[in-house]
């Protein structure tokens, strides 16, 4: 059956479950919100345990990260994905979830092939481009030094 | 208490925006968290994430943006102390702590946990 590219179009507009946007935002906003509070305590925890201001929030971003990969290997994180939306994707925790995910269902594929490939499928967009844009900056900012800015 | 309420509020915020970008424009999370850590190292380097940070505590250092600023906060360091091969070593150095950390832990999640069904 041929169908054109308009009428599926409406199709996938009709098919699309449709969200309340300001459900969404709000949802967003709790969870990123107690995500971070979260990680607010914890910081305060390490500063208190006597760690210097970076070492605690290092701790903390470990943490979160263990945190998250217990939570993904017990299914409940997509839970919270499913509910918060961007507020469980846009925190560290988000990417910890986006790294250990796939390494747990392709694991049938072999240590290499499927968890040391699919561990990246996230991390690896991720750390390319944080890596690559950081260098570019750098490397403007030793430029306009070396011109004398 | 103010602390938590800055780091709620702060994280809360960029959270809720970037549900607006993503019901906008149906974006993969993929694409939303490299464009955050990219934005992150952009907002580093012209100098406005680290007052914000300062303000905001968790509620800016836990987004991936945070991840961004980390990365550029190396860079210039790492700039200070070894000039050009700075801009190849801080950026590794300054995510060091958390890259280890999500590949470690993510192994071992694999190797400890069974893929389930999805809800």
């Amino acid at each position: 059956m041929e169908i054109d590219k308009k009428e599926y179009g409406e199709y996938v507009k009709k098919v699309t479950p449709v969200h309340s946007t300001a459900r969404n935002i709000l949802r967003a906003f709790v969870t990123g919100g107690a995500i971070c509070l979260i990680g607010q305590a914890l910081t305060e925890l390490f500063l208190f345990l006597g760690a210097e201001k970076e070492a605690a929030s290092a701790w903390t971003t470990l943490s979160l990260i263990g945190g998250s990969v217990l939570l993904t290997g017990l299914n409940l994180y997509p839970r919270l994905v499913k509910f918060g939306g961007a507020g469980a994707l846009v925190p560290i925790t988000g990417f910890a979830n986006s790294v250990v995910a796939p390494a747990i269902e392709y694991r049938a594929e072999g240590h290499v092939f499927g968890i040391g490939c699919k561990i990246f499928t996230i991390a690896g967009p991720v750390i390319l481009f944080g890596i690559f844009s950081s260098w570019l900056l750098g490397l403007i900012s030793w430029a306009g030094g070396a011109m004398g800015f | 208490m103010d602390g938590y309420i800055k780091a709620f509020l702060a994280g809360g915020t960029i959270c809720a925006l970037v549900q607006i970008l993503m019901d906008k424009t149906r974006m993969m999370p993929g694409r939303i968290m490299v464009t955050l850590v990219v934005s992150g190292t952009v907002l580093g380097f012209l100098g406005v994430y680290e007052p914000f940070a300062e303000w905001a505590g968790a509620g800016a250092t836990v987004p991936l943006l945070g991840f961004g600023n980390t990365l550029w906060k190396g860079i210039s360091k790492a700039m200070a102390e070894d000039g050009a091969l700075g801009i190849f070593k801080g950026g590794f150095t300054a995510s060091a702590a958390g890259i280890c950390g999500a590949l470690v832990f993510g192994y071992l999640g694999s190797l400890l946990f069974r893929p389930k069904m999805k809800r």
